[in-house]
């Protein structure tokens, strides 16, 4: 293979693991903060559409970012009223929101199927982002260098500063966290929003930047693999990003042997691989892993005040 | 103590005509007391008397009623605990509210108001360990630490806040003579600095030997306020009780050595990951009619020690335990219960009980292997309740019913229920981790008598404790483990509280703990 494809292949690698990447962190805040919310794939094809619909009216792929983060904001914040408002259960009001934004992606995107936008470009001159071998680094589009920042921020938030320390202690123990004087609900309710949003942005980054076109279910499940990627990472946003990036590679291997023709694997094999090969490798991290640490929110899911 | 406190100065505490209900208990009714600049004031009172309300309501985690409180002459609203360091009230609670999954150092920046730089805090922290001497290590997670590790933690966590008002409730709970002299030492220092201190011990010869001044509740209302130093233990427990205290009733010609009934020999185990202590070639034997007491400081060995005797850790060699002569190494956990031998751990929500599931769901869990609560596996529901409802009538459990959820429970009340549960069901042998841990006098002194009852009728009890009071009140023969090496077990007998004292905590490190310091 020459060099030029596999430069290629790694542009493919990196748009394939980016909304993965920032659905994922969105929800190893909430997670961190002790709010399971399984509704990642609900919100993020809110995001998916909502930015599609924007994008698609006002012709700025930029406004449409925007619209989707606030679609994936709202979507949360329903899960926030009813679980941690009302206290319904986290498990189910999480799969009933999925369903929600299944429908309500349907519905809104009826309208827009099969249409198209200028998708989202690099965010570097030409002269950088079309260059051979620098595109490497320089040909990504802004969502690619936002979700690296990002993993960057959210590790030294969490490890770092006194927000940060906070949030985790609000998901090691709310009761304890109250009793200091720290507001669970609060808090719990930001680190919600916070997931909605990356979840509501990389759902966009499907229709706006991957497939600048509109499809139902356009995000085929994907955030189901950015729950399962929390937990194999470990709540750690460094294996996140490895986790997410793995699993960009075997689905750019999936396109290329697609497209190169194998025919000794089954397609349907083929398709396969993404998910388990990032569940093999994940796994196999996990158990190298230090025994006797804890890794998930000991507070996971449970809800406060304790009923 | 050196200078008086100051008679004129306004009070730091004064609460007047405090009141607070909750549906269906009046938990503090018309209290009022108050807290000189510099005083340890002990609060006493059985389970239930209201302490922990009226302490919550002091440190703003609850609100009052009725009533007012005054802090140095202004009269204060609490709204909240942050409200209450503000004014300078810290506490340390009964219930550590620490955070398992995280590092001491963490852990203590979380209860500061202020944020301070990660190294800035651990020299402070260092300061502090040092002057007061407090083994703890700020980078270790907290759930590798033992129960009287934490508790520093929560003790740290105040003295870092440099408060005016100091709320202890039950400090000593598991630390050992030597060590509850030096945190007295502490205490005192801290109050000829200034600082009030609210004290509240279920240990009355502390009370004595610490506070000033003491007010007692009962049912929710002041019963009686007075001078620990003048009045008796005595007295002050019977007013706490609102009855007479009975003695621990021994059988007449008690020690007499029965069969072997527990005999462990040479058990090795290997620690929890990352920090456990591992046990080396621990042998000892407890037999028929007696009560063995392992003293220790926590984190020597003896998580491990119960974990191998209840079979949640499995010996290497099937004759390493033996029950009755035969040999358990082997068998797990459910097959040492139904052969007869019964442990209560040291943690009692989440170990020694589920707190999710209600005391009867609790009693099953434990209880079916010796008692026909579930042949063929269906749940015969109106034994389990006869049982539950049994025990806690035994017991004084205060709580509704056994319908009741076990992680509703105060800690005490839960352990009186623990207890009993294991004891109703007459095991061959008992081992129990710190059995009276967080329990009033009254109804320790019915937990022991429980105890030393059980070990008349032939059974032989295995205590693990870190109260050596208890200990010695308790058994009959006393051994040591340190850094997981059990002493020989010596008769209590003869035994001098220094020289345990130091073989437990004085010459923690050396090899030859097990030999009996100098007299």
């Amino acid at each position: 293979m020459t060099a030029a494809i596999l430069v290629s292949i790694f542009m493919t690698l990196a748009a394939a693991a980016t909304p993965i990447l920032l659905a994922a962190l969105g929800e190893l805040v909430t997670e961190k903060a002790g709010v399971l919310n399984l509704g990642v794939e609900g919100m993020m094809l809110c995001g998916a559409v909502a930015g599609f619909a924007v994008a698609y009216s006002t012709g700025s792929v930029a406004l449409g970012l925007i619209a989707a983060t606030l679609a994936g904001v709202a979507a949360a914040m329903i899960f926030a009223l009813l679980t941690l408002g009302l206290g319904s259960n986290q498990v189910a009001t999480g799969l009933a929101l999925t369903i929600f934004g299944i429908g309500a992606s349907s519905l809104i995107g009826a309208g827009f199927v099969g249409r198209t936008i200028t998708r989202l470009g690099p965010l570097f001159p030409a002269d950088y982002a079309a260059h051979p071998w620098l595109r490497l680094v320089f040909g990504h589009d802004a969502i690619v260098y936002l979700s690296l920042a990002l993993v960057l921020a959210v590790s030294l938030f969490l490890r770092r500063t006194r927000a940060g320390l906070i949030l985790r202690a609000v998901g090691e123990n709310a009761d304890s966290a109250h009793a200091i004087g720290y507001r669970v609900l609060a808090i719990r309710t930001a680190a919600t929003a916070f997931g909605g949003a990356l979840a509501g942005l990389g759902g966009a980054y499907f229709s706006l930047a991957l497939t600048p076109m509109w499809a139902d279910r356009l995000t085929a499940g994907r955030g189901w693999i950015a729950l399962a990627l929390v937990v194999f990472a470990a709540w750690k946003p460094g294996r996140l990003l490895i986790g997410a990036y793995l699993f960009g590679a075997v689905a750019t291997f999936e396109l290329q042997a697609k497209a190169a023709g194998w025919s000794f694997i089954a397609p349907e094999v083929l398709a396969m691989t993404p998910y388990l090969a990032t569940i093999v490798v994940l796994t196999m991290m996990s158990l190298g892993r230090r025994t006797g640490g804890r890794d998930a929110p000991a507070c996971l899911g449970k809800p406060f005040p304790a009923s | 103590m050196t200078q008086p406190p100051d008679q004129t100065a306004p009070s730091r505490l004064a609460l007047a005509h405090v009141s607070k209900s909750f549906p269906g208990v009046k938990a503090n009714q018309d209290i009022s007391l108050s807290v000189r600049p510099g005083e340890i004031h002990a609060l006493l009172g059985e389970n239930g008397a209201g302490k922990s309300t009226l302490v919550k309501i002091i440190y703003g985690v609850q609100r009052a009623d009725e009533g007012g409180i005054s802090f140095d002459g202004r009269p204060v609203e609490i709204a909240s605990p942050k409200a209450a360091r503000k004014l300078g009230i810290g506490m340390v609670f009964q219930h550590f509210s620490l955070f398992d999954g995280m590092t001491v150092l963490e852990n203590i920046a979380l209860g500061l108001d202020e944020t301070v730089p990660a190294e800035e805090l651990k020299a402070r922290i260092r300061a502090i360990l040092d002057s007061y001497s407090l083994p703890l290590d700020p980078d270790r997670e907290v759930h590798t630490l033992s129960v009287g590790e934490r508790q520093r933690i929560e003790i740290v966590r105040c003295l870092l806040q440099k408060p005016k008002l100091l709320i202890m409730d039950e400090p000593t709970s598991v630390l050992t003579p030597q060590e509850v002299e030096r945190l007295f030492e502490t205490l005192r220092q801290i109050a000829r600095e200034g600082c009030s201190i609210l004290y509240i011990s279920h240990k009355l010869h502390e009370i004595k030997a610490l506070c000033e001044a003491a007010t007692i509740l009962r049912g929710g209302k002041v019963v009686a306020t007075c001078d620990p130093r003048i009045e008796t233990t005595r007295r002050m427990a019977e007013l706490m009780i609102g009855a007479e205290l009975k003695h621990l009733q021994r059988p007449s010609g008690g020690g007499k050595a029965g069969a072997a009934r527990l005999s462990v020999d040479k058990l090795d185990m290997p620690g929890e990951p990352p920090f456990g202590t591992s046990l080396k070639g621990v042998s000892f034997s407890a037999q028929a009619g007696e009560i063995l007491g392992i003293a220790g400081v926590a984190g020597n060995g003896q998580a491990e020690l119960l974990m191998a005797l209840s079979g949640e850790h499995l010996a290497g060699q099937p004759d390493a335990i033996r029950l009755d002569g035969r040999p358990i190494g082997l068998a797990n956990a459910g097959a040492r219960r139904a052969a007869g031998l019964a442990c209560v751990p040291e943690e009692r929500n989440g170990h020694a009980a589920v707190p999710e599931f209600t005391l009867a769901e609790n009693v099953v869990l434990t209880a079916r292997h010796r008692l026909p609560l579930a042949p063929s596996g269906l749940i015969r529901q109106g034994p389990v309740e006869a049982y539950a409802k049994d025990v806690i009538a035994r017991f004084d459990v205060r709580i509704t019913g056994p319908g009741a959820l076990a992680g509703s429970l105060s800690g005490g009340n839960l352990q009186k229920f623990i207890m009993g549960r294991e004891i109703g069901q007459k095991p061959d042998v008992l081992v129990v981790a710190q059995p009276t841990w967080g329990v009033d006098a009254g109804a320790a002194a019915a937990i022991r008598q429980a105890l030393v009852d059980l070990a008349a009728q032939g059974s032989a009890i295995v205590v693990i404790s870190q109260d050596l009071d208890e200990l010695l009140e308790l058994s009959d023969r006393l051994c040591v483990i340190n850094e997981g090496r059990l002493s020989q077990a010596r008769p209590v007998a003869g035994l001098k509280l220094e020289e345990i004292g130091l073989m437990m905590g004085g010459v923690h490190g050396e090899s030859h703990v097990a030999e009996p310091a100098h007299v």
